[in-house]
């Protein structure tokens, strides 16, 4: 097999003086930093793929005179870390991309939401919260950042859901539309990014969206953090750039022996070894929101399969009925095609449950239960009886 | 009750009393009294003047606020599955063994909660538990050993 070398940026670890490049942003009009962001081709880092110069041009063209920037930092997709790893050595950077958003659309306020379970990370980000106050004061903006903690709930990961936990309520997803960029927090207009895209909006301002946007495919522009695990000599953090197909990923992290890739952890693709060569990472093939785990032929899919279904039964919220009894009956449906209580053909049941949920669920929760159901029950139906 | 009826206003009054301070209020009082009785969840209804349902409503909906007992050392262990490939099962057993109680239980003194969690983000050094905040990694039965003797003499 031909091993060729995947190609390794560093952006978002990247030292940088933040001072210079917010006075750039903030020199820039609204209008130019949108731009900006729009010709890089930037999209959500966090796994949904939205580009970011429309989230931020649609929220920039309400006129209201409160607006919020929102850091979604309630990274719990299962296999995903590099946001945890984003705040804990650039945290800095991250309010550089929260002042150049709120510089876009015109907001003065932001909120990061941190999930519970990275409150060991607060009293660092605190204190690098206190300098880049004293910045954007010196630069002469006025912006400032406030702290909003999780409390152990995937669920508000989910934008409309992490809208209601601000607002002191349980994190239980809205109805689509209004959008946040017209009524978000509080009701009012807000972007709401992950980590990693403010990040790299911030390093776009600095190289500008040329340098950025030869990086990558057309469909998936630059690199992307990459947080890999599983059955790797190599588990980790990596930055790559994007449009690589999955046999060059598993050439460079895989033991030898891995049999699956799953793309996007619980609520992403799974990957088997046949497709490796023909699928590309990015939103051309299987998107992610940075979780690649890994698995090698000694691993049984049935309890890969079984361990993401237990997860979506505990952390659906239970609002919308497909979701709610939607995960339960996938779970109980395997353990029973697994015990041999039910025909084999009772997968085929089930897949059109998880395509009922996928049409008829809330949010991206519900909606996305199913890929991971489909594309290992397609692709190692046997595990899963036998 | 008098101590709790302080605790809660004081946090009330570092939180403020709007419907959006009572997440950070009960967050305040798990971090202090380890889990939310009735009577703690009462009050702060009665000092933000919304219904005891709500706040039980909101308080239940998040794993971390807990209304059941919780000893001082919450320790959830990951069970998703790179830590749960990676040896999870060995680690409970050690817990188990070493705390003589099982998942979901806590101890008769009240000092060890044994819990299992969703992802807590450190798969690339799978196995991983919390205990109350601190993620403790690449953990192996003796390390797990170690760890908790040295959380036995901190009481």
């Amino acid at each position: 097999m031909e091993k060729r070398g995947l190609n390794k940026v560093d952006l978002i670890f990247e030292k940088i003086d933040p001072k210079e490049v917010l006075t750039i942003a903030f020199k820039m009009s609204p209008a130019d930093i949108i731009q900006q962001v729009l010709d890089s081709g930037l999209k959500g880092r966090g796994g949904a793929g939205f580009p970011t110069g429309l989230k931020w041009k649609y929220t920039a063209a309400v006129k209201e005179p409160e607006k919020y920037v929102v850091c979604n930092a309630d990274e719990g997709e299962p296999g995903t870390f590099k946001d945890r790893e984003i705040l804990d050595r650039v945290a800095y950077k991250v309010y550089g991309g929260m002042a150049i958003a709120a510089r876009a659309i015109g907001a003065k306020k932001g909120i990061v939401y941190l999930r519970g379970e990275y409150k060991f990370l607060l009293p660092q980000l605190m204190m690098e919260l206190e300098k880049f106050h004293k910045l954007v004061k010196e630069i002469g903006y006025d912006f400032r950042i406030n702290f909003c903690m999780g409390s152990g709930a995937y669920i508000c990961g989910e934008e409309s859901a992490l809208f209601e936990s601000v607002e002191g309520g349980r994190g239980e997803p809205r109805n689509k539309p209004p959008y946040p960029t017209t009524s978000g927090v509080f009701g009012k207009p807000t972007s709401i990014n992950n980590v990693e895209t403010l990040v790299t909006s911030m390093m776009i301002i600095k190289h500008g969206p040329e340098s950025y946007s030869q990086l990558g495919t057309k469909d998936s522009r630059g690199s992307k953090v990459f947080s890999i695990s599983g059955d790797t000599p190599t588990p980790g953090i990596f930055e790559l750039e994007l449009g690589m197909s999955v046999q060059e990923f598993v050439n460079e992290f895989g033991d030898g022996d891995t049999k699956a890739v799953q793309v996007g952890g619980a609520s992403g693709f799974c990957v088997p070894r046949k497709r490796f060569e023909q699928t590309v990472i990015g939103f051309e093939g299987v998107p992610t929101g940075g979780s690649m785990k890994l698995f090698n032929s000694s691993r049984s899919m049935y309890n890969v399969l079984h361990n993401y279904l237990d997860f979506f039964a505990e952390e659906s919220c239970g609002q919308c009925t497909p979701c709610r009894v939607g995960c339960q009956q996938l779970l109980k449906g395997v353990e029973k095609v697994k015990k041999g209580e039910v025909k084999s053909t009772y997968l085929n049941e089930l897949v059109k449950l998880a395509d009922t949920m996928k049409v008829a669920s809330k949010c991206g929760l519900g909606q996305s239960v199913g890929n991971a159901f489909k594309t290992i029950v397609e692709n190692f139906r046997e595990e899963i009886i036998y | 009750m008098y101590q709790l009826g302080n605790l809660v206003k004081e946090l009330s009054d570092k939180h403020g009393r709007a419907r959006d301070s009572l997440i950070p209020i009960l967050q305040g009082i798990v971090e202090r009294h380890n889990y939310l009785t009735d009577e703690a969840m009462v009050e702060v209804a009665k000092e933000l003047d919304i219904s005891a349902a709500e706040v039980y409503g909101t308080a239940s909906f998040y794993t971390f606020l807990d209304t059941t007992v919780r000893g001082k050392y919450v320790i959830r262990v990951c069970k998703t599955i790179t830590c749960s490939m990676k040896g999870k099962s060995e680690i409970i057993q050690t817990l188990e063994d070493m705390l003589k109680i099982r998942v979901g239980e806590t101890t008769s003194d009240r000092q060890f909660s044994l819990i299992e969690t969703n992802c807590i983000g450190w798969c690339h050094k799978a196995p991983a538990i919390l205990i109350n905040e601190m993620p403790y990694t690449e953990l192996t039965p003796e390390k797990v050993v170690e760890i908790i003797k040295g959380y036995m003499q901190k009481r």
